[in-house]
C-alpha cells in the first residue's frame, strides 16, 4: 500500500520545452504578500509611516535596476519591459495616491498601498484591449515587489538560489525569469502560461524542460518535494515511487545521450535506411527564430505563422513592416523554401482591435481565411508584402482554415489582384509563387481531390484537423483524453489526403504537433507524407527517427494499422512493431 | 490646430499618429515632460480626463493610432510644456 502522504501524483500540463529533469521543487510563491493587516496609525507616526513606504519603493526600484544591469545578454531583448516597469514605481496613481491614502485615512502603508493597487488593477482588468491587460501584469509585478519590501517578507530571490532546483510558480514575471541563474535551474513548472508565454520562450531558448499551465501545481507541490518534469510529454510527477524514479532516470539518460548524438547529425539529410530522402522543416512565429531552424538543421520553413506581428499593438501593421520581417526570414533561408501562412487569427489568439464582436464559439467562428476574405484591405496588405518578399528567395504562400472551394478561388483571385497591382507599380516579385492550402477542416480533407486541382501544395495542420474531426477541445481537461492523433478516423483521413496528393502530383507536408512526435512517424511515413514541419527544437529528433525507419516496411505496416479499429489498438501495434526504435530515442509511453 | 482659452485653461487638440498609439513607452515620455509642470496637465479623450503625469492614467485612455486628444494646462506658465507635448505627439514620439 502507498503511504497517503507520499502518494505519487501525476499532473498534466502544456509541454512547453522538451527534456526531462528530476529534482527538488522550489516554490516561488507570493504567500505572505496577499494577507495584509490593517491598523491605524497616530498623527505623530504619520511621517514615519510614509517614510517606510518611500523606502520600500526605493528598495524595489534599486532591485529592479540591478536586475536590468545583470540581465544576461542572451535574453536582454526581453528586458525592455523592465524599463517600463521602472517608470511605474513613481507613478502618481500608485505612489502619490498611496501617500495620500495614508495621510487621509491614517492607515498603515501596506493597507493603503493594497487599496490603491487593487483600484488600479480593477481599472485595467475591465479593459478589453489585450495590450492594456498586459500592462496590468506589469503593474502587478511592480506592486508585488513593493509590497514584499514593505511587509519585509523574506524575498525569495531567484537570484539567490544556491542549489539546483526545479522552479514551481504560479507564473514567472519577465523580471523573475531574467534573474534566473541558469546553472541553478533544472526545469520550470507553472500554473499559468502556455507555449508562447514568456517562461515558455525562455525555457526553449535555454533548452530547459518546462511544463506550464498546470493550474494547480503550486497547490499540489510543496517545497522540497521530489518532482519529475517531463517537458516532452507535458507531465509532472510529484513524490514518485522508486520504480517511477528509476524509469525516468533511465529515460532521462537515454534522452540526453540521444540529444548529444543527434545534435552532431542534425545537419545531415534525413534519409531512411532504404535511401529515401525526407524534407524536415521548421515552424516559426518570430522572424528571429529562423536562426534556430538553421542551427537545428532545418531544410526550410514549413510554416511561418504571421500572427505575432499583429499582436500587442493598437492597429494593423503596414505593408512595409510586414515585408521587412518576411524579407529577413527569406534572405536568411534562401535557397530553402519559406512557407508564409496568411493571417490566422483564431479564438485563443484574439487581437482585440481586430475582433468586431464577441463570438460564443470562436473555433468555429470568423478565423483564418474567413477573416481575411471579410477584410480585403488587411488581406491585400499582407499578400502584397508576401509577394514582394518572394523576390528575395523561395517563398510559398499558404491559406489557412479553408473549408470550401469558393474560399480557394476567392483567395487566389485576391493574390492575383495583389500581383497585378505590384506589376503595374513596377515592383518585382515571383509571379510563379507556389500556392498552398492548409488541410485542417474535415470538409477540405474530404474534398481534397477537388482542392488538388487548384493548388501546388497541401499542408496538413494536425492540431485543428484532429480537433474538428474528433470534436474535441484538448484544452478542456474533461475531454482532453479523447484528443487522439492516432484515432483510426484521423489515420484514414490523412490517408485520403495523402493518396489524393499523390494522384494529383500535389506536394504534401504536415505541420502541427503530430509530426513532432516520434511515435507517429512510422505511420506517417507509411501513409506517404514526405515533408514535415515541426518546432525547430524537434528537427534533429525527427531527422534521426527517419534515419532509423524504412519506407518499404512502413508501407506494409500501414496495411496492418488500417485494420485496427481503436486508438489503443493502433498504439499497441506501433509499440510492438517499433518499440525498440522508440525506446532508443528515449520514448516511453 | 484648434486653440481655445475656455474653462480658464489652455488646450490644444492633437491626433495620435504614431503606430503604437499611447502605449507604455510613449506614455512614459509624456509623463516625464509633465513632471516639470507647475500645475496640472491633463489629456482628454472622448470626454475622459487623465492626469498627464501618470503613465497609468494615460494608459487607461486607450489611445490607439488615429485617436484625437486634447492636451490641457491649467497654468499659463506651463505653456512651454504644452508646446513640447504637442511637438512630442507630432514627432511620433521619435519612434
Amino acid at each position: 500500500m502507498l503511504n497517503a502522504n507520499q502518494r505519487e501524483i501525476q499532473l498534466h500540463g502544456i509541454n512547453a520545452s522538451s527534456g526531462i529533469c528530476i529534482g527538488k521543487a522550489y516554490l516561488v510563491g507570493r504567500e505572505g504578500v496577499d494577507v495584509v493587516d490593517k491598523y491605524f496609525i497616530s498623527q505623530e507616526h504619520l511621517k514615519k509611516e510614509i517614510k517606510r513606504f518611500k523606502k520600500a519603493v526605493k528598495k524595489s526600484k534599486d532591485e529592479l535596476l540591478s536586475v536590468i544591469e545583470q540581465t544576461p545578454k542572451k535574453i536582454r531583448p526581453h528586458a525592455s519591459i523592465l524599463e517600463i516597469q521602472m517608470a511605474l514605481f513613481k507613478d502618481k496613481r500608485l505612489y502619490a495616491k498611496t501617500i495620500k491614502t495614508i495621510e487621509k485615512e491614517l492607515v498603515n502603508a501596506e493597507w493603503a498601498f493594497k487599496k490603491v493597487v487593487s483600484n488600479v488593477k480593477a481599472m485595467f482588468n475591465n479593459m478589453t484591449d489585450s495590450y492594456l491587460q498586459g500592462r496590468a501584469a506589469d503593474i502587478i509585478h511592480v506592486s508585488d515587489s513593493i509590497m514584499q519590501n514593505l511587509v519585509g517578507a523574506k524575498t525569495e530571490s531567484i537570484a539567490a538560489i544556491d542549489k539546483r532546483v526545479i522552479l514551481v510558480a504560479t507564473d514567472l514575471s519577465p523580471a523573475e525569469t531574467s534573474q534566473i541563474q541558469l546553472e541553478q535551474v533544472k526545469g520550470f513548472v507553472t500554473d499559468r502560461g502556455g507555449k508562447t508565454s514568456h517562461t515558455g520562450i525562455i525555457a526553449r531558448t535555454l533548452e530547459i524542460p518546462a511544463v506550464l499551465g498546470l493550474e494547480n501545481a503550486t497547490r499540489v507541490i510543496k517545497n522540497d518535494d521530489i518532482i519529475i518534469v517531463d517537458g516532452t510529454a507535458g507531465i509532472v510527477i510529484v513524490n514518485p515511487t522508486d520504480q517511477t524514479l528509476i524509469q525516468f532516470e533511465e529515460r532521462k539518460d537515454r534522452y540526453e545521450a540521444y540529444k548529444a548524438g543527434i545534435a552532431r547529425d542534425s545537419h545531415l539529410p534525413a534519409e531512411t535506411t532504404d535511401g529515401v530522402f525526407f524534407q524536415i522543416m521548421g515552424n516559426i512565429e518570430l522572424s528571429e527564430e529562423v536562426v534556430s531552424v538553421i542551427d537545428y538543421g532545418g531544410d526550410g520553413i514549413g510554416l511561418y505563422r504571421t500572427e505575432f506581428q499583429y499582436f500587442n499593438r493598437p492597429d494593423f501593421p503596414s505593408e512595409h513592416e510586414l515585408f521587412d520581417k518576411y524579407k529577413d526570414v527569406v534572405e536568411v533561408m534562401t535557397p530553402r523554401p519559406v512557407t508564409i501562412r496568411t493571417l490566422d487569427i483564431s479564438g485563443d489568439k484574439a487581437v482585440s482591435y481586430a475582433s468586431d464582436s464577441y463570438e460564443t464559439n470562436p473555433a468555429l467562428g470568423l478565423r483564418g481565411i474567413r477573416y481575411c476574405l471579410k477584410k480585403p484591405d488587411i488581406f491585400n496588405t499582407q499578400l502584397r508584402a508576401i509577394l514582394r518578399a518572394s523576390a528575395f528567395g523561395n517563398v510559398r504562400v499558404l491559406f489557412p482554415m479553408i473549408s470550401c472551394l469558393d474560399e480557394v478561388h476567392h483567395a487566389k483571385r485576391m493574390l492575383n489582384e495583389a500581383a497585378d497591382s505590384l506589376d503595374k507599380e513596377g515592383v518585382i516579385f515571383n509571379d510563379n509563387i507556389e500556392v498552398g492550402i492548409m488541410i485542417e477542416v474535415p470538409s477540405a480533407a474530404i474534398l481534397a481531390d477537388v482542392m488538388a486541382k487548384e493548388v501546388d501544395f497541401f499542408s496538413i495542420g494536425t492540431n485543428d484537423l484532429i480537433q474538428y474531426t474528433l470534436a474535441v477541445d484538448r484544452g478542456n481537461a474533461q475531454v482532453a483524453h479523447l484528443y487522439q492523433p492516432l484515432h483510426p478516423a484521423v489515420i484514414r483521413m490523412i490517408k485520403h489526403i495523402a493518396d489524393v496528393a499523390g494522384d494529383h502530383d500535389v506536394k504534401i507536408s504536415m505541420c502541427g504537433e503530430m509530426s513532432g512526435d516520434p511515435v507517429n512517424m512510422p505511420i506517417l511515413l507509411g501513409l506517404g507524407i514526405n515533408r514535415f514541419s515541426t518546432n525547430p527544437q524537434s528537427i534533429p529528433t525527427t531527422k534521426s527517427i527517419i534515419r532509423m525507419l524504412n519506407v518499404e516496411d512502413a508501407e506494409l505496416f500501414i496495411n496492418e494499422v488500417l485494420k485496427e479499429t481503436t486508438e489503443t489498438g493502433v498504439m499497441e501495434l506501433v509499440l510492438s512493431t517499433y518499440g525498440s526504435i522508440l525506446f532508443e530515442i528515449g520514448y516511453t509511453e | 490646430m484648434a486653440k481655445n482659452n475656455s474653462d480658464s485653461g489652455i488646450s490644444r487638440d492633437v491626433t495620435i499618429t504614431n503606430a503604437l498609439g499611447l502605449h507604455a513607452r510613449s506614455a512614459s515620455k509624456i509623463a516625464k515632460l509633465c513632471k516639470k509642470a507647475k500645475s496640472k496637465v491633463c489629456i482628454i479623450k472622448d470626454g475622459n480626463k487623465a492626469d498627464a503625469s501618470s503613465i497609468i492614467d494615460i494608459l487607461t485612455l486607450a489611445c490607439a493610432q488615429g485617436s484625437k486628444i486634447t492636451l490641457k494646462i491649467d497654468d499659463q506658465s506651463d505653456l512651454e510644456i504644452l508646446n513640447d507635448l504637442v511637438q512630442l505627439v507630432e514627432s511620433n514620439f521619435g519612434e
